[in-house]
């Protein structure tokens, strides 16, 4: 019987040890990782750009949504103009270039590109970010749809 | 403990339990893509790339839930010295890097026309090819080392701490800014068109299957060759 318990003894330290271990690794990490915040962020918000004193002319990307209604082509053809948006701030932004097909006004973009001293944001390149949302055409025009007929109803009482 | 660790109990339920998963987990994939591929309806903004989803999201799914497994059988090997748990991580962990090799390979080629493109270093990119490494890691400790058990014990401390990555992946996209788009399937539902998440979840299944069946063979392999090199270590020892 002493036998035994001494054999099972190492088997049951061996389990807390680990398991206090593996345990400890996984609360650090969750810890940790969320505080890297901006560190590891892949690009800045609009309204984090006050916050984060960025000098004009560094290398950053921003990334929000594209305004509704603030896309705009100047006359040369290919450069364009249009506002990223948080909902909290909004930066004027301009890109000479192909846009990706996903490019769309109300839809997330991230830019690569630097601020100039006028506050303008002038992007080398674009990506197009894709939302969680997945649908086929006709759900999406239902939606839209019934988005309109919301914001018409909510219209004339507000 | 062992006697639930006896490699003639498992193989008893092993020999059956491999065709069947295997000849259901690809029916039902073949059901899932042809449902997915064919007859799903494409995305209002994606177009028909969005049919990348249903290997891409199924490979994603299950490469973090074999590293799971991988973590549990590293565990039993270090704490039971379990004899089955070594066959299971030496079994798992190629299947476990070819499905998250998938799962970004698919997920670079619908980038190209979505974001347009390839590859960026956000969160949750970053952090899926950390997991190839880890699995890859596990591998190649599992197999630098003579004595097979002392292998087991070292790719196991490497599948231990390798587990960290798990959460890092699910909430990288919450925690930071990232190109990659937050999860679509939560607690509180779906924001897949049901139109699209019926295939997806039913390739899912399939590919789960599929992967059972992989590891499955896998294990009675290595466990056939285990058998072999105890008879010839025997033989040699008699002859002597």
């Amino acid at each position: 019987m002493t036998a035994a318990q001494t054999r099972m003894k190492p088997k049951t330290q061996r389990l807390i040890m680990i398991g206090a271990a593996v345990a400890a690794l996984i609360v650090a990490a969750l810890l940790a990782m969320p505080a890297l915040r901006q560190g590891a962020a892949y690009f800045y918000a609009p309204a984090d750009l006050a916050a984060a004193e960025i000098t004009p002319g560094q290398a950053i990307r921003l990334g929000g949504l594209v305004e509704e209604g603030s896309v705009a082509r100047l006359p040369d053809g290919i450069t364009m103009t249009f506002r990223v948006t948080d909902r909290l701030e909004s930066v004027p932004v301009r890109y000479a270039g192909l846009v990706p097909d996903l490019f769309r006004e109300g839809q997330g973009v991230i830019a690569d590109g630097r601020m100039q001293p006028d506050g303008v944001f002038l992007a080398d390149t674009l990506l197009a970010k894709h939302d969680e949302n997945y649908m086929p055409p006709e759900v999406a025009e239902a939606v839209e749809r019934a988005e309109a007929e919301a914001k018409a109803r909510s219209a004339p009482a507000g | 403990m062992h006697r639930f660790a006896n490699p003639a109990r498992f193989l008893r339920i092993a020999r059956p339990a491999t065709p069947l998963t295997f000849w259901t987990g690809l029916a039902i994939v073949a059901t899932g893509l042809a449902w997915g591929v064919f007859l799903a309806p494409g995305d209002y903004l994606q177009g028909e790339s969005v049919r990348m989803l249903y290997v891409h999201v199924p490979t994603a799914w299950l490469s973090l839930s074999a590293y799971l497994g991988l973590g549990i059988a590293g565990f039993s090997v270090l704490v039971w010295k379990h004899p089955l748990a070594e066959v299971v991580l030496a079994a798992l962990a190629p299947i476990g890097a070819a499905f998250a090799a998938v799962c970004l390979i698919t997920g670079s080629i619908w980038g190209r026309p979505t974001w347009g493109t390839w590859w960026v270093w956000d969160g949750r990119l970053t952090s899926m090819l950390v997991l190839l490494f880890l699995y890859l890691g596990v591998i190649a400790l599992m197999r630098a080392y003579d004595e097979p058990s002392q292998g087991a014990r070292m790719g196991s401390v490497l599948a231990l701490l390798g587990l960290v990555n798990l959460p890092i992946i699910k909430f990288s996209v919450e925690w930071w800014n990232t190109l990659h788009q937050p999860a679509s399937i939560t607690l509180s539902g779906s924001s897949i068109d049901s139109a699209m998440l019926w295939p997806l979840l039913t390739s899912a299944v399939g590919f789960a299957l599929l992967m059972a069946s992989a590891v499955l063979m896998r294990m009675r392999a290595l466990i056939a060759e285990r058998k072999v090199a105890a008879r010839t270590a025997r033989m040699a020892m008699a002859a002597a």
